[in-house]
């Protein structure tokens, strides 16, 4: 076992774990946030996605010890006071999801390439989400809402 | 809609299920927890076929923190066998299909023995410590060669690998072929596919020893179906086992199964008195969740040298896999009622022969049975203009139902209740800019540019809502098609609507409240809908095959007019009115020529609930119930057009363009509708381009993960242009036709006829789905040598 801390949406939780649990498991299974969940085994489909100290990263490939001293947030902490995050907004103005299981690493992802890329092209927008998979909605109406929040940002 | 104007129905309305799903409050299988909850993990077997000699679980029972371990012998009695509900031929062949392999692994993934432990890695760890013994049989992997006189039995009891022959004919087709001027033949491959909704599978059951109950949980989109199945399989009583679906990240059709997880879960939680929670691991999901497609089509069409067409033939192997599941025998059977599709012509012969094979078992992917029919007869269209000389669309043009013509019966007896194919590919041949690309592509023929253009048509019909019971009792299907809805006006004069479909990303709390408020004229925000849980949703035939708007949507909206009725004999009262001389009319009854005369239906509600003034006899409710059990199916249609461009040096398959228009009858939510087809398209895509479950020579799956098995991400897919017309349905009231699979059916043809359209210049007559860069190489290559 492993003493670890790690604040978590705002809040820091001191935990003994084993070295081998993965961060997504520690997070659904210890800390009960179960906002996140798991797509595959291989890091392939980026649904669990997560920021890790501002960077988002694929939390079924992350040890919940390397996130020692760390800030995660997850899609639960996004919203602040019951007001959702303008991605948040554009994903369900827009239909960017119709199951939802990918749509929490699918936001987080879209965060990150924002930051990045405040003004993506369409194409820029397609190449970085590449890395998270989606069933349901063929990516247009995720691409049309990722792309209507950096014009939210042009106009604002 | 007959009642009150419409204000909800037709408008582009956000999803009132997104706000928990957008936020993370979701309540997926896998996040359920309970006290005391114990894990299972699954030993599969590692063989396509092989006899187990013995399992020997003792050194995991031994392991700290495992509760239990047993091998399939040891629960055989309590499990009993998975159901088939669909056995389509008298004598189909339904062997055993124990949920925990017994005496015989049967296909690489076939259950073998179970661990319960306190997690779930120690769980997974305890599979390790499991022993069995092997003795491996010759496995049969390929739908023909199973068929071989000598193929090796994958299941020896049976003697045959043949599980149904299926044989169906309209008209005369060698008269119709005798009279032909052109008679082409062609054998088309459906590859094996692998669902993979995001969400893999999941179940969690919790028992009541006190009372005998169980609450099973599953990421299932048939609740009610498994409830039923789960009764008669494990021997607990029916009303004993609560199924509730919670949310459910996308099904596809892969989750409208009875699976032996759900069996082995539900009987080992109530032997060992614990909750107890199965979630799949990804690996796990590519060999145990069923799959889609894998058959071998013959199909040969005769026609005349104007391009009138015939006569069909089509003559289907289908591989079932290893075991019959739910609804396996049904899939190809469901599918042989399309191939006709929008054209006429005077005989038709369908014959399908179901394989078994030591492979996953196949079931229902999205689309079911209509795609691969689609495919078929859109990719001989296109065969059978290129061998005439006539452009594809032409060829289409000459042979399709006309508008004045429905409602129209085709050969293959289904009376189409309305249509128009022209409206809608006139208006997607101006989206497309045909001509202009149609004069492209030769200019790149005649120069011979190295990136050719190839143009791909695809003008779909598909069968719309599976429920006519009386139509699947004739079919053999052991289950009706009917579907109940419920509503209930509360005292305070909000809305509850319980419907019997259950969805999985579909929409249906947002479409089903703007049918509810419109027939109510209640606002859509005072309307809840609630769904997939067998104690509230009391009886329901859960959502696959696109019927949940046409049988669904329709009940509820059918159930609210109930409501209304019986609001206005009530108002009548109050208002001391006839009945017949009260309006209805946004929410509120008034008497004819007195509107000052008024009670709205909220009022009524309160009214009913204190029940203070009712007249003797008068019932106090106002809620009503509706089961609909349609005539017929409905039939949406549509044209997509796709343009591709293919470099023939390195194969790759670039979509430029993808256009359609599609008519799904009365659109409820428009902005569900385009996603729905954004979804579809993409899946039917993916199929013409990426998706291939693919197998070594031992019967192991080598595209085991989301690293090997090619599922499309934003890259891969192109912007769609949608479009559609309106052609209501004449068969229900709210004129809708279904939408859910109209994308898959469609784009799969339209894909690659264009793939095959920009080859056939080059000597290329047919390409092998995917078509995959190197597999565009090969066949150009192959090309190339032969015209050497």
């Amino acid at each position: 076992m492993t003493h670890i801390s790690v604040k978590v949406d705002g809040t820091t939780y001191e935990d003994d774990v084993e070295p081998r649990l993965l961060l997504i498991h520690y997070l659904r299974d210890r800390l009960g946030l179960t906002g996140t969940p798991i797509g595959c085994d291989t890091s392939n489909c980026g649904t669990c996605t997560v920021e890790l100290d501002g960077a988002a990263v694929k939390s079924c490939s992350v040890l919940a010890v390397q996130a020692d001293g760390s800030e995660v947030t997850t899609v639960q902490g996004l919203a602040r006071d019951g007001e959702w995050t303008a991605l948040q907004r554009a994903f369900h103005e827009r239909h960017a999801l119709q199951c939802g299981y990918c749509t929490p690493g699918m936001i987080m992802a879209a965060r990150e390439l924002l930051r990045e890329h405040p003004h993506p092209t369409p194409d820029e927008v397609r190449h970085g989400l590449e890395g998270n998979l989606c069933r349901c909605t063929g990516y247009q109406n995720i691409v049309r809402a990722v792309l209507d929040v950096s014009e939210q940002e042009v106009t604002a | 809609m007959t009642e009150t104007a419409q204000r909800e129905v037709g408008r582009a309305r956000p999803r009132k299920e997104d706000a928990h799903l957008i936020t993370g409050q979701t309540n997926w299988t896998d996040n359920i927890s309970v006290n005391g909850l114990l894990h299972l993990a699954i030993l599969r077997s590692p063989m396509a076929h092989a006899r187990i000699e013995r399992v020997d679980v003792s050194a995991a029972l031994e392991r700290p923190g495992v509760i239990a371990a047993f091998s399939g012998r040891d629960v055989a009695e309590e499990m009993g066998s998975l159901p088939c509900a669909w056995p389509v031929a008298e004598d189909t062949v339904v062997p055993d299909h124990p949920p925990i392999a017994v005496d015989e692994v049967r296909y690489a993934g076939d259950p073998v023995a179970v661990v319960v432990a306190r997690d779930r890695y120690t769980a997974s760890d305890a599979l390790e410590a499991i022993e069995v013994d092997y003795t491996p049989l010759p496995a049969v992997l390929d739908i023909e060669p199973a068929l071989a006189e000598d193929a090796p039995p994958v299941h020896s009891d049976k003697g045959t690998n043949r599980s149904y022959n299926y044989h169906a004919t309209s008209g005369d087709y060698e008269a119709a072929k005798a009279q032909a001027e052109v008679v082409l033949t062609r054998r088309y491959h459906q590859q094996r596919l692998i669902p993979t909704a995001m969400e893999p599978r999941a179940v969690v059951v919790t028992p009541l020893a006190a009372s005998g109950d169980f609450t099973l949980y599953s990421s299932t989109q048939v609740p009610h179906v498994l409830r039923v199945l789960l009764a008669v399989t494990t021997g607990i009583p029916e009303n004993k086992i609560r199924v509730v679906a919670p949310d459910v990240g996308g099904g596809f059709g892969s989750k409208l199964q009875v699976y032996g997880e759900e069996v082995i879960t539900l009987v080992l939680a109530k032997r060992l008195g614990r909750p107890l929670k199965w979630t799949e691991s990804r690996a796990e999901a590519n060999v145990a969740t069923h799959h889609g497609r894998s058959q071998v089509q013959d199909i040969e069409v005769a026609a005349r040298r104007d391009g009138t067409l015939l006569g069909l033939k089509v003559s289907l192997l289908a591989d079932m896999g290893a075991y019959l599941m739910l609804l396996s025998p049904g899939i190809p059977v469901l599918g042989a009622s399309m191939y006709p599709a929008i054209y006429k012509m005077r005989a038709y012969d369908f014959s399908c022969t179901g394989v078994f094979t030591n492979r996953t078992p196949i079931d229902a992917y999205r689309g079911a049975g209509r795609p691969e029919a689609t495919f078929a007869i859109e990719r001989i269209m296109d065969d059978l203009a290129a061998e005439l000389g006539m452009d594809p669309l032409e060829l289409r043009r000459h042979n399709w139902i006309r508008h004045e013509e429905f409602p129209y019966t085709t050969i293959a007896g289904l009376t189409y209740d309305s249509g128009n194919y022209e409206a809608a590919t006139d208006k997607a041949i101006a989206l497309f800019d045909y001509d202009k690309l149609r004069a492209e592509q030769a200019d790149r023929n005649h120069r011979g540019d190295t990136v050719r253009l190839g143009i791909g048509v695809s003008t779909y019909t598909e069968m719309c809502g599976l429920a006519p019971s009386r139509w699947l009792g004739e079919m053999r299907y052991a289950a009706g098609g009917w579907e109940a809805a419920n509503i209930r006006v509360l005292p305070t004069g909000k809305v509850e609507v319980i419907t019997g479909t259950s969805p999985h990303g579909q929409g249906h709390v947002t479409s089903w409240s703007q049918i509810a408020a419109d027939v109510l004229g209640v606002p859509f925000e005072d309307v809840e809908v609630m769904h997939g849980d067998t104690r509230l949703a009391t009886h329901g035939m859960d959502t696959y095959g696109s019927r949940s708007l046409v049988i669904g949507g329709v009940a509820v909206h059918e159930a609210a007019r109930k409501v209304v009725d019986k609001a206005r004999k009530v108002a009548a009262h109050l208002l001391e009115a006839n009945e017949a001389d009260l309006e209805f009319a946004e929410g509120a009854f008034s008497v004819k020529g007195s509107p000052e005369a008024r009670k709205t239906i909220q009022e009524v509600a309160f009214e009913t609930f204190t029940s203070h003034g009712l007249p003797d006899g008068m019932e106090p409710s106002i809620n009503a119930e509706h089961v609909l059990d349609p005539d017929t199916f409905s039939y949406p249609h549509g044209t997509h057009l796709c343009a591709v461009e293919v470099d023939t040096e390195t194969g790759a398959v670039h979509i430029r363009s993808y256009v359609c228009v599609d008519d799904v009858g009365k659109v409820v939510n428009p902005l569900i509708v385009e996603g729905q087809l954004h979804g579809g398209i993409a899946q039917g895509i993916s199929q013409a381009l990426y998706e291939e479950a693919l197998y070594d020579e031992e019967g192991n799956l080598v595209t085991g993960t989301l690293a090997d098995y090619m599922v499309p991400a934003a890259p891969d897919l192109p912007e769609f242009v949608t479009d559609r017309t309106e052609t209501p349905a004449t068969s229900n009231p709210l004129g809708v036709k279904g939408v859910g699979e109209a994308g898959t059916i469609a784009s799969t043809p339209a894909v690659v006829n264009a793939v095959v359209d920009a080859l056939r210049p080059l000597g290329v007559q047919d390409m092998r789905m995917p078509c995959t860069a190197e597999r565009v190489w090969q066949a150009l290559r192959s090309a190339k040598e032969a015209s050497a």
